[in-house]
């Protein structure tokens, strides 16, 4: 297993970690508002200088980037490289661009530290075109850096597929 | 339909067209299932997959559930995956180890030769069935080529190594290029997709380099951003005109471009200095092993190739992979992607080499999606049945680059030649030009 497997229970209920979740699923909707309105820019914005975008493949869900094959392997470079060739119209797969609907649940907090948090949520994006709407389903997991005000900013962002193959969509096209 | 006019040549005015039927017919795809691929030697899996005694990979192969298996006797075999009994899978896992496989159904169990070894309540048969030796069924033809192993389901096939001919001598470039480095293992994670798409316009788009520059801009813009950002040069050779379209025996095609960024050994301009160092002594170590020749077409050239009918073996600046595509419908395709690395590659080189591996080529790369967007909007215009051809005529009257059209053709030459019942295509190349349209009346005149 790789360094992202996490205890199955979240942390406790307690007051303080209730309202940081509060905190943390405020971020996850503003951040899904961002994607499903293609504001790439703002919402590369929101990623720390040092961060990973992953997404494995869909047979090995737990893959480890340093040895396995992934889907998508970013660091800021990349990520940056992937948001300009979004928005351009040579995208030919998301040109004319999909339309998205990203349904985020079952948010859990797994690990509080001093300066960071790991989150676990449930995800269901939708994606429409070409006469077909169908969705990604899976779970997500990052690595959030608190900022101060109460807000983030993500260090990890991994999107691990429940699919067993890329049947309806055929690529990764969209940031999952 | 008359299956000889699918496909339109004439040299002398320079054409080659497909007719788009052979993409959109359920007809045709039934004839494909009947005379191709229950004929054709077809890909299963790499030995470096099933290492120890008892490993097994599940495959399905031209619709048979199979079970590549690493015998607790040291053999490799192919089985098919369905009990003798009633049919049931008796392996249901996709990968693992086994000392045996026991049928859930009603238990029947195997080992890993797929010999019966247990039936419950045995009393229930006559003592003439238990003393039956019975075996899993397995294909009629296995072979295996430098770890590949294969598959034929049709009767009196050639070898393995005959139906790759020429071809061969691409896959032995780069078998023979990383054995400095242990040679070739898989790595884990298998891209698995599908593609609205006919099956055959994967192999066409493997094998064309025209669809470059306008399908996989955004890639080339990336690529240079990445340049500047280090003051690195844009690379000096020309990857086109210095490129070639080669359609060998038996429908394998390929084009080979000259192309930086390639681990085994020809570093990108944006690696760093020990990198780049690493893949000169290596190159320097190919050369003195195997002839400055082969030594430079190891390190220095891609082999972009495809074994017929479904198969790509490709060794690139993007990584060494293989493909598999299997039609599930006229207009639809299941796409299996795996990929190599060196047993032993130094570790700056073997990050490059899986940055290269994902950034263009795969379902979340820079490069792959916008393929499928090309192959499923062809499939989409093939709705308009008044449009009835689609033209391959590229590079009829030229030495074949990589952007031509040689290596397409070749494919569909091989496969026009099937799909009627016979044994292969007359010819792989074009006829020359202008021999055929000049001469016969020079002769007359």
């Amino acid at each position: 297993m790789n360094d992202v497997a996490s205890p199955v229970f979240g942390v406790p209920a307690s007051e303080q970690n209730l309202l940081l979740r509060l905190a943390v699923e405020h971020f996850l909707f503003e951040e899904a508002a961002l994607l499903d309105n293609w504001r790439l820019d703002e919402w590369l914005a929101l990623f720390t200088e040092d961060a990973q975008y992953l997404v494995p493949t869909t047979d090995q869900p737990d893959g480890d980037p340093s040895q396995d094959m992934m889907f998508i392997d970013d660091d800021y470079m990349r990520l940056a490289g992937r948001v300009r060739r979004l928005k351009s119209r040579h995208a030919h797969r998301e040109y004319p661009s999909s339309r998205t609907r990203r349904l985020i649940s079952n948010v859990r907090l797994t690990r509080i530290a001093a300066d960071e948090v790991d989150v676990e949520a449930s995800f269901a994006v939708y994606r429409s075109r070409n006469e077909l709407t169908a969705p990604y389903i899976g779970i997500y997991r990052y690595t959030l850096a608190c900022q101060p005000g109460g807000t983030f900013r993500i260090r990890r962002r991994r999107a691990e597929l429940d699919l067993e193959r890329l049947s309806d969509h055929g690529a990764v096209s969209i940031i999952l | 339909m008359d299956l000889s006019k699918l496909i339109f040549e004439d040299t002398a005015a320079g054409l080659f067209r497909v007719h788009r039927s052979a993409m959109t017919s359920r007809e045709i795809m039934e004839l494909e299932r009947k005379r191709i691929f229950d004929r054709s030697w077809l890909y299963v899996g790499h030995d470096s997959e099933i290492p120890e005694p008892g490993d097994y990979q599940r495959r399905t192969v031209a619709g048979r559930p199979l079970i590549f298996i690493h015998g607790r006797d040291g053999r490799i075999r192919i089985l098919i995956n369905s009990c003798l009994h009633r049919g049931a899978l008796v392996c249901r896992k996709d990968s693992g180890n086994a000392s045996a496989f026991t049928c859930f159904y009603h238990g029947w169990s195997f080992d890993t030769a797929g010999r019966l070894i247990g039936v419950p309540d045995a009393d229930g048969y006559s003592a003439d069935f238990n003393k039956l030796e019975q075996f899993l069924a397995a294909p009629p033809n296995v072979d295996s080529y430098r770890g590949m192993y294969f598959v034929n389901f049709g009767s009196n096939v050639a070898s393995l190594k005959d139906h790759l001919g020429d071809a061969r001598e691409l896959i032995d470039l780069t078998m023979d290029s990383a054995e400095p480095l242990g040679g070739w293992k898989i790595v884990r994670g298998t891209a698995k997709f599908k593609v609205r798409a006919n099956w055959k316009l994967l192999a066409e788009n493997s094998i064309d380099n025209y669809h470059f520059r306008t399908v996989h801009r955004t890639y080339s813009d990336y690529q240079s951003d990445r340049r500047e950002r280090v003051g690195a040069p844009a690379p000096s050779v020309n990857r086109i005109t210095n490129s070639r379209s080669l359609a060998f025996q038996n429908g394998h095609v390929a084009m080979l471009t000259h192309s930086v960024g390639r681990a085994i050994a020809n570093p990108s301009p944006v690696w760093s200095k020990e990198a780049a160092a690493e893949t000169a002594k290596l190159r320097d170590e190919l050369a003195r092993t195997y002839g400055e020749e082969r030594g430079h077409q190891m390190a220095d050239i891609s082999r972009f190739l495809i074994i017929f009918p479904n198969h790509a073996f490709h060794d690139t600046q993007s990584g060494f992979k293989m493909r598999q595509w299997w039609p599930t419908a006229p207009g639809e395709m299941e796409v299996n992607q795996w990929e190599f690395i060196p047993r032993r590659e130094r570790k700056d080189l073997a990050a490059y080499r899986l940055e290269g591996a994902i950034m263009f080529q795969g379902p979340g790369g820079f490069g792959t999606p916008d393929d499928v967007e090309a192959l499923e909007s062809c499939q989409i215009g093939f709705g308009a049945p008044e449009v009835e051809w689609s033209d391959l005529s590229r590079g009829m009257r030229r030495v074949p680059r990589s952007d031509d059209e040689l290596a397409a053709r070749g494919f569909w030459r091989q496969w026009h030649a099937l799909i009627q019942g016979r044994d292969g295509a007359e010819r792989t190349q074009d006829l020359p030009f202008p021999e055929r349209a000049v001469r016969p009346r020079e002769a007359r005149g």
